[in-house]
């Protein structure tokens, strides 16, 4: 349900990558949905759209109409426009959290894997500690005693994504710093700096791009779960996953308000995980992978 | 075996150490003082200070990580201050349940995992194997408290054939209990059969072009025989470990399940005590939780030796 499981999802056999041509179609619509989502999560203001907390008592539950394109929820708010709003949190939290992996993980990684020894010994046993939490009861239990707001959920997703990065961005240093590129680099009198920054900086950087995308994926999940459970960004602001909580109380009168949210989180997941892998097979440093 | 096993346990013990530790530091994370919420708005400075020493928080942080971690070592896990309730007892009460749901929804996502992947494995590259290897893909999108969802309506909501929550014991209603169990465990098994079935499905693939298995055929033993006696045992120990650690993982990860469904299981003791603010339960729960997670992760460690000769002779 969370980020260890990023390690499983690195090893499954790409569906899209035997495809041969079915693979840009899916491809190009899953950066479509990401592009427009993005933007409307980004004009959000802008938009002609009705406040997200505006409540219309008279409208509770109502279906699509031509003032509510996607109807009301059950205190008469706006569908769309909550849709639109809980994008940026979704987003917000998807795209952040992992940058913090990214950056310190990636870098923990590199050392780790360039430099070895003692270094890299603890890194590892640091990384298998932090592995040891479940982390969803880690993320939960974090943000309960920290207080509910998006920068806490963003730092406590952050840090769990840390151990993840590493142990990439450690196996794929590792794969690189023998070979000839670095050592003719070694041998030229480079500096440690130089060749983690110009000559392996540039061969990681992808590999961990693709990884990062899921970890997006993987992010707006947990998110959801989170606010799902009450314990995410607190009301009123929209965020799918409560949206989704919500609007279980209502599934035998008005299915509908749960299942657009959830419709919405699962092609904006899905869209991730297929730009990440498609990534991925395409960085894959094992032979054959393409 | 056992310079293995020992080697092992001594890597344990760090391990163990740290979550303590790391459990003992997220509670401490609590802004302003545990005092204070405690006594809630009935606190007076007299009051506060006298708790405050009653509970030992006036001493700096490492002599309370320490008193703390001696009650943990002696089996006090601490004590709920809503309920006087101890964290052990509240544990021993709910992980019935939470077994329960565990057997069942690892039992379901082998029974969907196995079969599938075995079809997909002697099929391999034919449109029905990635049919499903593209549904396994699509079901990572599929986060499971929106299978919770899609199941209740399904089958609570629309057909009506299953309640959506409702627990009851199963020395009353055998039956009842059973039947509040089928949906959360279907829950946690759409979750589980794809995980299952890549994994078994690659191994499977690989272990078919061995030369035994072709030694087998030659024999002209029957293909269900080579596949079911010859090729899945010893295709079968990611599968093992991955069966493994998913049980760990869910001693605590169903709290989003045991909460949709109302299960009164580890996991919604879990939230429950963030509901409630009850920040003792909450920290005596992760510590268990968490101890659980690492401990199904030795003892997988430990199978994994026992079904491959190999890792514990020393390449591990």
């Amino acid at each position: 349900m969370a980020v260890l499981e990023l390690e499983g999802d690195t090893a499954l056999v790409s569906p899209v990558r035997r495809r041969g041509r079915r693979l840009g179609g899916l491809f190009v619509a899953a950066l479509f949905w990401v592009v427009l989502i993005g933007l409307a999560a980004i004009l959000a203001n802008v938009l002609p759209i009705v406040s997200p907390t505006d409540m219309d008592f008279l409208g509770k539950r109502a279906p699509p109409s031509a003032a509510h394109l996607l109807g009301t929820d059950q205190l008469g708010r706006d569908m769309l426009s909550r849709l639109i709003y809980g994008a940026r949190i979704s987003l917000t939290v998807g795209l952040l959290s992992p940058v913090i992996g990214l950056v310190i993980g990636g870098a923990l990684g590199m050392l780790a894997g360039y430099f070895g020894g003692r270094f890299e010994a603890l890194t590892v046993g640091g990384v298998d500690v932090l592995l040891a939490f479940p982390p969803l009861v880690f993320a939960l239990a974090v943000t309960a005693y920290l207080g509910q707001s998006a920068l806490n959920i963003t730092l406590v997703i952050g840090v769990l994504s840390i151990p993840a990065f590493t142990r990439v961005a450690r196996a794929v240093t590792l794969s690189l710093a023998q070979r000839e590129f670095v050592v003719a680099a070694q041998t030229l009198g480079a500096t440690h700096m130089r060749i983690l920054l110009r000559e392996l900086l540039p061969n990681v950087a992808l590999p961990l791009m693709a990884f990062f995308l899921l970890a997006v994926a993987v992010t707006i999940v947990v998110e959801g779960a989170l606010s799902f459970l009450g314990l995410g960004v607190p009301p009123p602001a929209p965020s799918w996953g409560s949206m989704i909580g919500e609007g279980r109380e209502s599934l035998d009168i008005a299915p509908w308000l749960a299942f657009l949210p959830a419709g919405f989180m699962f092609a904006t997941v899905l869209a991730f995980n297929v730009i990440g892998d498609t990534l991925r097979a395409l960085t894959d440093p094992r032979p054959g992978a393409l | 075996m056992a310079r293995f096993v020992g080697r092992k346990l001594l890597h344990l013990l760090p391990v163990l150490l740290a979550v303590t530790l790391l459990t003992f530091l997220i509670a401490s994370l609590l802004p302003g003082d545990l005092a204070y919420t405690i006594l809630g708005d009935q606190a007076t400075p007299e009051k506060v200070a006298a708790l405050r020493a009653q509970m030992g928080l006036d001493l700096p942080i490492w002599q309370r990580y320490l008193h703390w971690l001696w009650d943990v070592l002696q089996g006090d896990f601490g004590r709920s201050f809503r309920t006087g309730e101890t964290v052990l007892a509240a544990v021993a009460d709910r992980l019935p349940v939470s077994i329960e749901l565990m057997l069942m929804a690892e039992g379901l996502g082998l029974l969907i995992g196995i079969p599938l992947a075995i079809l997909c494995a002697v099929r391999s590259g034919s449109a029905i194997d990635r049919f499903l290897t593209g549904l396994a893909f699509g079901k990572l999108s599929l986060p499971s408290f929106m299978v919770a969802i899609l199941l209740i309506y399904l089958f609570a909501v629309t057909l009506g054939w299953l309640p959506a929550t409702g627990w009851v014991p199963f020395t009353e209603d055998p039956i009842g209990n059973l039947r509040s169990f089928v949906l959360p465990a279907l829950t946690l098994a759409f979750a589980e059969w794809p995980v299952l079935m890549r994994v078994l499905r690659s191994d499977m693939i690989a272990t078919l072009q061995e030369d035994y298995i072709a030694m087998a055929k030659a024999k002209g033993l029957h293909p269900a025989r080579i596949l079911l006696v010859h090729a899945l045992k010893p295709s079968s120990l990611t599968l093992v470990t991955v069966t493994g650690i998913n049980i760990g993982r869910l001693i605590g990860g169903a709290l989003i399940v045991e909460t949709i469904f109302a299960l009164p299981g580890i996991g919604r003791l879990l939230v429950g005590a963030i509901y409630a603010r009850d920040f003792i339960i909450l920290q005596g729960v992760v510590l268990f939780v968490a101890i659980g997670f690492v401990l199904v992760n030795f003892i997988v460690d430990m199978l994994y030796a026992v079904l491959d000769p190999r890792i514990r002779h020393g390449r591990a």
